[in-house]
């Protein structure tokens, strides 16, 4: 618990810092915080949801893109080295958030046909609606909130598993002080690689995370499913 | 139906993982866990939401201003350059306009000042010739009058010679050499006999 105040600090000291004084001009440290900023705001939100609904539902996919983010980094930061997001938690805050946010964006852009148009998607023959209401249920209001939990989760314990193996691994063989200890180098190198790894994961998660969010937004906002 | 059936997976889970001692199923939310991670979303969304993004937004617009701000003044610029070259390039045909006004002005000038100056040179010339010419005329004449006196006295003299007697007697003397020149002019021009006549008749009175 105490790692996921200490990502909360760090990402509202960097944000802190990042936006106090802001210049027309930026320099280094103000251009990253933008570029990150930047990135959750025309790459994902206004690119699938338009400037205008992208910027009501900016605050809440900025957050959860960087809660991630910066939740899954501290997997790899040494002496915090376990994933916020790799316990059940905040995943699954999130994927109710998230899962809330879709339905809420349907249900104010169509209040009346929201339900009616998930279910019973309109152009599709009446008589396969006994097949199709099944699976838009299951994929719409159940396996959403699932996946996006489970995906995050076990992205970042099976992530946490690995690097914990390779480094036990590289102790044991070293402790065993024979011809073994020759393994710890390959172990630890394997290691090494997969915290590389475990940054691109940890991007890749938070972006696919926010991604899927805005992505079920767009469609509950759109006219026709 | 699904609901059920996973409920009853997940509990067997759990019931082995009691089983199995510490080992806990990371799939199973503890309470404890969902209510920090919700505060901390919670903190989070209301960072995100009333700090940063609306710091964002102004900078944004403050930056998109900027720019339309600068590429208006540029424009204005050069719509100011444009307008003071069209100005220069206008007084620089003013300027040759005049320049040859005024070339062709000199020319006319000195054509005009050459020709006064060329007058005047001819008249001047013509007025030194008449000059000359009345000069010569009065010098022409002074000969003529000395010349025939002198002519007189020598032709008399000769004749006093030629018959041995003295024609010093002036009223005879005079009225001979009058009489032959007389008769000299007249035989070579009948005009100027009269004005001789004349000039002897003063001459002997």
């Amino acid at each position: 618990m105490i790692i996921r105040f200490i990502a909360v600090l760090a990402i509202i000291i960097v944000f802190w810092l990042g936006t106090r004084k802001m210049k027309i001009v930026p320099g280094r440290f103000q251009s990253l915080v933008e570029m990150g900023l930047d990135l959750v705001r025309v790459n994902i939100a206004e690119d699938l949801l338009g400037k205008k609904d992208g910027r009501r539902f900016l605050p809440i996919l900025t957050t959860m893109f960087f809660m991630v983010l910066f939740m899954n980094l501290t997997g790899i930061i040494p002496f915090l080295n376990i994933a916020g997001t790799s316990v059940i938690g905040v995943p699954l805050v999130l994927a109710i958030v998230s899962y809330v946010t879709f339905i809420y964006a349907g249900v104010r852009k169509h209040p009346a046909a929201f339900f009616k148009n998930s279910l019973f998607p309109p152009g599709v023959p009446p008589v396969l609606y006994i097949i199709v209401a099944p699976i838009e249920l299951v994929s719409t209001f159940i396996l959403r909130p699932i996946t996006l939990t489970l995906r995050l989760l076990m992205n970042m314990i099976v992530g946490h598993l690995l690097l914990v193996l390779f480094f036990t691994a590289t102790s044991f063989f070293l402790l065993l002080g024979n011809g073994f200890s020759l393994f710890s180098i390959g172990t630890l190198a394997f290691g090494f690689a997969f915290t590389l790894f475990e940054i691109l994961v940890a991007v890749l998660q938070a972006y696919v995370f926010t991604l899927l969010t805005t992505v079920y937004i767009q469609l509950a906002l759109a006219d026709e499913h | 139906m699904s609901f059920s059936l996973a409920t009853t997976a997940i509990s067997a889970v759990v019931r082995a993982a009691e089983e199995g001692g510490e080992a806990h199923n990371p799939v199973l939310p503890e309470t404890p866990d969902i209510i920090w991670s919700a505060v901390c979303f919670v903190v989070l969304f209301i960072f995100f939401w009333r700090a940063v993004l609306p710091r964002i937004k102004k900078l944004l617009d403050e930056r998109g201003e900027a720019i339309e701000g600068n590429i208006e003044k540029a424009d204005v610029a050069q719509r100011e350059a444009e307008a003071v070259l069209e100005q220069y390039t206008a007084q620089l045909a003013d300027a040759r306009v005049e320049a040859g006004t005024i070339r062709e002005q000199a020319r006319h000038d000195g054509q005009r000042i050459l020709a006064e100056l060329k007058e005047q040179a001819n008249s001047e010339a013509a007025r030194i010739a008449a000059n000359a010419q009345a000069q010569i005329e009065a010098e022409r004449q002074a000969a003529v009058v000395s010349l025939r006196s002198e002519v007189g006295t020598l032709a008399i003299d000769l004749a006093s010679g030629v018959i041995g007697e003295s024609l010093t007697d002036d009223r005879r003397s005079a009225a001979i050499v009058d009489r032959f020149l007389a008769d000299l002019e007249a035989s070579e021009t009948r005009a100027g006999g009269s004005s001789s006549t004349s000039s002897t008749g003063a001459v002997s009175s």
